[in-house]
């Protein structure tokens, strides 16, 4: 029997991972931008599951908010990404760092 | 779910924003590039009309659309000074963003988009609602950030604000989903009635997971420290028109945004919030102020400047009190105009070519032209909080109500940090005033007057506001029902 807090454990492991691909990743920005879409995903995950266990379709609804400006937010950050390898001709999170202070 | 006519009323600045913005893309499409004035003159318009629906509007407090929309007197107040800064930020972009071939209908669209957001956000009654202004807010400002394609600075600054702002839209959507689970409902006003009572509940536990998250989203949104890397590189690499943008409307937004979340949907968990905020403020206000002394460049210096006012700002919020959000939320309003005057006053001395974001360029600017000195005096004395500008006023009410609530602690670290952080202003006056200019020829203003007419009142509105604040406190005090 798979309750309610299977999916809380599967949703916060989901949201650790993406948390780390975001601080231990020092090589790719597209790495960073997976772990963005991971966090979402984690998110949904745990509205659905409670959405499923309370018996209220509120949580649900809330998902598909998500999943839409997950979308939108991609493509802008995509963009950025192209015009940074256009400036920069590199994607490496470590040589970032034009700005200090 | 229903809807009455009725609450398209209450939607109505926000409906016809949605729709001018429509409208100034379209007008935008078909004129050409030597006519842009066309697009710049209708988005100020726009705004001011939206601004006149604002003000008229009349209507009782109501909640339409099933709750999601709040129509109440914070909301306005704060949507007048959203749309107010906004007109500020668009004639002082101007010549700016024409000397850098950047004037393009994209800045406008955007940042009407963003302004949209704002709106929206600050009258949100569910998490659903904040959570689609707040990113309506935000994409539109990364977009921003990268408005300069060829600036290798500008796209990293873009970058990093991606990253950094939709790791806080997670955190924040985490705290959110924890939320609904421990109350079962998106709605601000039933969390509010249950999680009041939760206290020593079963659910105690997942409500304080999600408050964690969601305070942490909140500091990041902010930039308050520990969640601070991105503020000081995302000013400095985007260009100024946009710094001045992102650095002022949306700091009342987010006051918006933490005061529903916080007071409207867990005011029952004030006691926890509260320690979280403090911890958040005093950090704030140590870095901030600290880092900012060791800064050359002006923007980067205003950046940390920022964060300790973020700290003030969290200081009036972590009371839990009518007053010490009324104080708050004076100060939010306080801070984007002194905010948007003090990015203006770069943008005056801007030329093409030549960014004059050093403190350095600022030398001997007295002899060059007194009138701009003095705009600039008034600016960093009210960012300083020297009295009887608008800045010591805005930070004596936090400090009041800081003190009524019992937080003495508190209150003398942001005094002492206060007085640390007029070090940074003064210096500024000092290079002003004191210092001989560094090129002998006279200074070359853009021939732009309304830009000079609107950065000379958002000056004297800071003397002015700082001898008669009495209207806007008592309008602080009003919408915040503390009499």
């Amino acid at each position: 029997m798979i309750t309610l807090s299977h999916y809380i454990v599967l949703g916060t492991i989901l949201f650790c991972i993406s948390v780390a691909g975001i601080f231990i990743n020092r090589k790719n920005v597209i790495v960073l931008l997976m772990s963005i879409e991971l966090m979402l995903l984690a998110v949904n995950t745990n509205f659905v599951a409670f959405s499923r266990f309370l018996g209220n379709v509120d949580g649900q609804v809330f998902v598909f908010f998500i999943l839409t400006v997950a979308a939108a937010e991609s493509a802008i950050g995509l963009a950025i990404l192209v015009t940074l390898f256009r400036n920069r001709a590199t994607i490496n999170v470590g040589e970032l760092d034009s700005m200090k202070g | 779910m229903s809807f009455s006519i009725q609450d398209l009323q209450l939607i109505l600045p926000e409906a016809f924003l949605l729709f001018a913005i429509c409208a100034v893309i379209a007008v935008d499409l078909v004129i050409k590039p030597a006519q842009r004035d066309a697009t710049h003159w209708l988005s100020i318009g726009v705004v001011v009309a939206t601004l006149l629906l604002v003000i008229i509007d009349r209507s009782a407090d109501a909640r339409g659309f099933s709750g999601m929309f709040v129509h109440d007197a914070v909301a306005r107040l704060l949507k007048v000074f959203i749309l107010l800064v906004t007109i500020a930020v668009f004639v002082y972009a101007r010549t700016y963003l024409k000397d850098r071939k950047l004037f393009v209908g994209e800045f406008h669209m955007l940042v009407l988009f963003a302004v949209l957001g704002m709106m929206l956000l600050v009258s949100a009654g569910s998490l659903v609602m904040i959570y689609v202004g707040l990113e309506l807010l935000t994409l539109s400002s990364y977009a921003l950030v990268a408005l300069n394609r060829d600036s290798p600075l500008s796209s990293e600054a873009a970058m990093k604000y991606f990253v950094l702002g939709a790791l806080a839209s997670g955190i924040l959507l985490y705290g959110m989903s924890m939320i609904y689970g421990a109350t079962g409902t998106l709605d601000l006003q039933k969390i509010h009635a249950v999680a009041s009572l939760a206290a020593g509940s079963s659910h105690q536990t997942l409500l304080a997971f999600g408050l964690v998250f969601l305070v942490a989203g909140i500091g990041f949104k902010f930039g308050a420290a520990p969640f601070h890397m991105w503020l000081p590189d995302v000013y400095q690499g985007s260009p100024t028109a946009v710094t001045t943008f992102i650095g002022s409307a949306p700091k009342i937004a987010a006051f918006g945004m933490a005061w529903r979340l916080l007071d409207g949907a867990l005011g029952g968990l004030h006691p926890h919030w509260g320690e979280m905020l403090a911890v958040l403020a005093v950090l704030s206000l140590a870095i901030g102020n600290v880092v900012a002394i060791a800064q050359t460049n002006l923007k980067r210096m205003l950046a940390y400047s920022t964060i300790s006012h973020v700290g003030f700002l969290l200081l009036g919020l972590a009371n839990g009190t009518p007053s010490g959000y009324a104080a708050a939320m004076f100060y939010a309003i306080a801070y984007a105009i002194m905010s948007a005057a003090a990015f203006g006053s770069i943008q005056l001395l801007a030329r093409a070519g030549f960014e004059a974001e050093e403190i350095d360029d600022f030398k001997g600017l007295n002899q060059r032209n007194p009138w701009y000195a003095f705009v600039v005096l008034l600016v960093m004395a009210s960012l300083a909080g020297i009295p009887p500008l608008f800045g010591f006023f805005a930070k004596l009410l936090v400090l009041k109500a800081a003190l009524d609530a019992g937080m003495l602690w508190l209150a003398i670290v942001a005094i002492v940090f206060a007085i640390v952080g007029a070090f940074y202003y003064l210096r500024v006056i000092k290079v002003m005033y004191f210092d001989p200019p560094e090129t002998k020829d006279t200074l070359a203003l853009p021939q732009d007057i309304p830009l000079r007419w609107v950065l000379s009142i958002n000056g004297a509105a800071l003397l002015f506001l700082g001898l008669f604040f009495g209207p806007l406190l008592s309008w602080c005090y009003r919408a915040m029902g503390a009499g």
